[in-house]
Parts: C-alpha cells; structure tokens; sequence
C-alpha cells in the first residue's frame, strides 16, 4: 500500500501576533510547525504503515525551508519525502495549490493519499477535497477514524455537525483529517539523526504533470480584497438565573437587538 | 523532540515522582521506545548512533523537566554504556550495548564505597581469582539506578598491594548468585532515582567479563567519570534552566505593588545576569562534549563544565525561590525541588572541590 501524506509547514499560531495597523501576520520569530490537521494524517499513515506494512510518501509545496517540516516527517518513520518547490508556484491559492499537488500526485503511484482537514494559518479545508476532484478521486472529509481491510477497502468515521457518518470506500481515494483523530508520535532520536541526511526530493514545475497557467499567481482565482483584525469586544453581561428567567430574558434580549421577531 | 517529550510526558510526573520517592518506569520505557538510552552509540551496536554533544543536549532538556530523569539517563549512558563502549572485548559488546542502547536493560556504575568517596582509590570490595571466575566480595554504596538496573561496571581490587594499578573492573548481571541490593537512601534530591547499596557476597563472575586488562580498574573508573561529568553538568544546567523558565513564568504573572514583578529593573537586572551565566554553562557543557566527540582530551573541559553548572544551578535554584517569596518554599510551586536536585549535582561524580583538582592538575602538569 502506497500512501501519500501532503503536509503543509504554517507559522504556530498560537505564538502568531497579528500588526495592530496593517492587519497582517507578524511572522517574525514564530516558530514554524507541520500543520497539526496534517500531522494527525501523518500519523494515521504511519500507523497504516506499523499495521500494513504500507510505503509513506509525504510531500509539500513550499519555499525551500519547508524542508524542515519534510524531515519532521521523516524522523517521525515516513520512508520518502517530496518538496514541491519553485519560483513559479509562489503566490498560490488553495486551487493553485491543489493543482500543483495534483500534477505531483500523478507522478507518483498510491492507493490512499491523505491530507489535513484545513491549515492553521488559512482555515479553507478546500485543498484535500479539491485534489480529490482533480484527480477524480473518492473523497472522505473530517475523518475521524479510519480502518483498512489490508485488501481494498476503507472504512471511515466521518464527524458532521449532528454526529458521525460510516462511510466505505475503496481505494484509490482521499481522505482530510482531523486533527484530533491521532495523536501524533514523537519523532525518534534515531529517526532524526537519519532525517539529518536522508534525501528530500526537490521538485519544480517541469517534473510535475499540470498546465503550466494552473500553477501559482496566474492559476489563483483568489483576490485578498482587505485583511484586518477583528475588533475587541465589550465585556458580557453576567446574570444568575433560573431556567425559566434566563429563557425569559435571553429572548427579550433577542428581540431588542431585532435578532428575533 | 526531547523539549517536547519532556514537557509532556516527564514534567507533568516531576512533582509526583519527587514527593514519593517513586522510581518512574512508566517514562523509562516511554524513553527506551524514542532510543534515549542510546544516544551515542554506533547504529551497528543498536544505538542511534548520536554523539555526546546529542546526548548532552537530550539529558540538559530532560534535567530541566526532572532532575531525575536526567540522572538515570545520564547513569545509564556515561556511566555503564561508555566503559563497555570504550573498553570491552567485541563480545562483551555484542552481549550488552545493544540491549542497553534500547533500554531493555538499564546500566549502573559501582565505584564509591563506605570508605572510599572522593579517595577513591582505597577500594576494600575485593575480587579473588579462582580458576576461570573472580570471586567479589565487599559493598558499594549511593549506586543510581540499582535494584533496577540489569548491567553494573563494578570496580573491586584484584591485588591490594598494588594500589590503584590493583584495581579491576568487572561486568556484573543483575541475578549473579553473592550479588544483592542492599539499603535505598532516603535523599535530599533527586528523589525518584534509585540510589542503593550493592553487597557482593562470594559473587562469582566468570573471567570474561573483566572489564579491560587486570589492574586497569582505576584509569577506566576515572576516564569514566570524566564523560559522566558531561551527563552531570548538562543535568546541571538543565535544573538552572528550568528554574529560570519557571521563574520567568512567575514574575510575569505576580504582581506586588501594582506592576508585575517582571517590570521592576532589579528583577530584570538579576535575571540577565543568571541567564548570561546559564548560557555560559551551556557553552562550556557543549564545548566539552564537542571536545569529547572530537577524540582530543576534555578531562578539564568536563570538569569545568560541571563545576561551574553545578554552581550555576545552585545559585539559580536559590534565586528562583527567592523570587518566588513565600510560595517558593511552598512545594506548590517546582522550584523548592529544583534546589533540592540542584545541590547534589555539586556532589556525585566528583565533588566541586575533585573538579577543581582536575582543573588545577591540568593546568599544572
């Protein structure tokens, strides 16, 4: 079983502050991370590889310096480790982004390939399923808990807001997951001395198969119209109620602010 | 990786580990699965095939969470695993380093005696030949990590009229039949390590695991402690960096007067200057593991480095009580065991006054 883990590297954000005047990240040092919905799918990949015996293959598109988060993966027990990276991809949105994974993905063999639900520092959730859609793949988001016959099939517990979804599927196919569906391992000392002088494949645009006006800037629909912060709240109210008052006085309150008729 | 292992899975055991006096296995083995006990040894004997300088830094991170999971790491490591490592035949090796660089089996070291501390050279644990085995008899006391422990290196004396170049170094099983663990010491610090007597009653150790040549006891015992001294002193600075991450913690939280501690100079004054002599610490650790990895001589490295961490760690820990007032000396708060771990990195493996012999004799050779 190949599985193939796309990870993206983001800033920390709970270490991020955000520039009061112009409303931008201030990313100066933050500490950079795997994407902790991407690291809970490195770690079901790497369980399915304990389990199965499956190869895990990660990749990312990113600056050079990506390649840390590359090397996480590796001293975590991924086998091969792919940088996507080139001049020519910079300024991507997430369809620009899932395109350039896409022309990736269809250079390499896998049976499941597996991406985070959404990353910390953008919150779309449209990457994974849009890689599913390019590659005309089954798709399986918020995946909460995954189980695999050893032959072709998958079974997934998918968390929606009113619960969960069973879901089946065979493979090849994609699945997003959640962050808080695997707990991810430690990297081991051993792993990461190995990671220090493993390999990390670096691929640019004339190695991945993809139209060339998809990639980057040019293949970016996305325009970012104005980015501010959101501004500080006044103080709530405190009431000690019953349940009867305090149904009584949060619809008079509704009603008052016209949020209800 | 250690940084957040220790945060996550030693720290949150520290205090309980510490008030107890319990010995944590369930994080020895956590440590074993990540390949900490084995740090520095060669991938083809099963280790990680690390350097010192990797294992210093794994024992500083480790130490700043708890002192005792430092100790038993850096016992384990300098203490057990180097000697076979430096000095044992390929088949002492093949037996014991892969099984101890995967933390299946724990390692000591068996040097001091009642009435041989710092003199250690006036060893009374004999060891008679007979036939094709030694025969051990004697005590050993303050071992870390007896009673768990599977493997001790133990000095005894094979010919006492020849003084030190009658001291002889032995591999000892855990189960040899004339072998024991004696009393547990209620200690200061470092609380959850295991600290034991060893009684060696008519112990019979097969001749094939003498440590090194006849005679050559004493030399492995002392280029042993010179590398153990790099484990201590990054167990040192590890407790004054922890102690000064608590403290920082603190004084931005604690307000007196109407302004967080934090904002007064004299705390900001103070801090600066523990926190220069911390990194200064960790620069003299570093350059003497570095010193030690290189295969140059670092005896007088090491020894610097740990009598200044040591120190370091001390004034550290005591400061950081201070700053915390009345809550520090509360074991609410960590850093009363931070000083309580602290002073014994002063003492073990050479005291501060055998360190600064080291350091004179090198200097006057």
């Amino acid at each position: 079983m190949n599985i193939i883990v796309c990870i993206k590297q983001v800033p920390d954000t709970s270490e991020i502050r955000i520039d009061p005047v112009n409303g931008t990240l201030i990313r100066d040092g933050v500490p950079s991370i795997i994407n902790p919905d991407d690291k809970a799918g490195l770690e079901l990949a790497l369980q399915l590889k304990d389990s199965h015996g499956a190869h895990v293959t990660v990749i990312t598109m990113g600056p050079p310096q990506a390649d840390r988060a590359l090397r996480e993966a590796l001293a975590m027990g991924a086998h091969r480790a792919i940088l996507l990276t080139d001049r020519k991809f910079a300024g991507a949105d997430t369809l620009a982004t899932s395109h350039t994974l896409a022309g990736a993905l269809r250079k390499i063999s896998y049976d499941l390939i597996i991406t985070g639900r959404q990353a910390i520092d953008g919150d779309t959730a449209q990457v994974g399923p849009q890689i599913a859609e390019h590659l005309d793949l089954p798709q399986i988001s918020y995946l909460e808990h995954l189980t695999f016959d050893g032959q072709k099939t998958i079974t997934a517990k998918r968390a929606i807001e009113e619960g969960y979804e069973i879901l089946e599927t065979q493979t090849p196919c994609v699945v997003t997951v959640l962050s808080s569906a695997y707990k991810s391992r430690y990297m081991s000392v051993k792993g990461i001395i190995h990671a220090y002088a493993a390999e990390v494949e670096c691929w640019g645009a004339d190695l991945i198969e993809v139209k060339e006006e998809y990639l980057g800037l040019k293949g970016s629909p996305t325009r970012v119209h104005k980015a501010f912060s959101r501004g500080v709240k006044a103080a709530g109210e405190l009431y000690e109620l019953d349940t009867q008052e305090a149904v009584g006085m949060i619809v008079s309150k509704l009603k008052e602010k016209f949020i209800i008729n | 990786m250690i940084r957040a292992f220790a945060e996550h899975e030693v720290k949150p055991l520290a205090a309980e580990v510490d008030e107890t006096e319990r010995f944590p296995t369930e994080t020895v083995q956590k440590m074993a699965a990540l390949g900490i006990f084995g740090i520095p040894v060669p991938a083809e004997l099963g280790g990680a095939g690390g350097n010192i300088l990797m294992y210093a830094q794994a024992v500083e991170e480790l130490s700043a969470a708890c002192a005792t999971t430092g100790v038993i790491v850096s016992a384990h490591t300098s203490l057990c695993i180097a000697p076979i490592l430096e000095h044992g035949t390929p088949a002492q090796k093949q037996k014991y380093i892969p099984k101890l660089a995967s933390g299946e089996w724990l390692g000591a070291f068996a040097l001091t005696e009642p009435n041989a501390g710092t003199d250690a050279a006036a060893q009374q644990t004999t060891a008679v030949e007979e036939g094709d085995n030694y025969v051990l008899n004697g005590s050993k006391i303050f071992i870390t990590n007896a009673g768990y422990a599977h493997v001790y290196v133990v000095m005894a004396m094979t010919d006492k009229s020849a003084g030190t170049r009658g001291i002889t170094a032995f591999i000892v099983e855990e189960g040899t039949p004339g072998f024991s663990i004696g009393k547990k010491e209620k200690k200061m610090g470092i609380r959850g390590s295991s600290t034991c007597e060893l009684i060696f009653e008519n112990c019979i150790i097969p001749k094939e695991n003498m440590l090194g040549k006849i005679g050559k006891g004493f030399g492995i015992a002392m280029k042993t402690l010179d590398g153990g001294r790099i484990g201590i002193a990054a167990q040192a600075l590890g407790i004054a960096q922890g102690a000064m991450n608590e403290t920082v913690k603190y004084i931005k939280e604690r307000k007196q007067f109407g302004k967080p501690l934090s904002a007064f100079q004299n705390t900001q004054f103070q801090l600066a200057d523990l926190q220069t002599r911390i990194s200064a610490a960790r620069m003299l650790v570093r350059s003497a593991a570095f010193k030690k990895d290189q295969g140059v001589n670092y005896s007088a490295d090491a020894a610097m480095a740990k009598l200044y961490a040591a120190e370091v760690a001390m004034d550290m820990a005591s400061k950081a009580i201070q700053f915390h007032g009345g809550y520090g000396y509360t074991r609410e708060y960590p850093v009363e065991r931070f000083l309580r771990d602290a002073k014994i990195t002063e003492i073990y493996e050479g005291t501060s006054e055998v360190q600064r012999m080291v350091i004179a004799a090198h200097l006057l050779k």
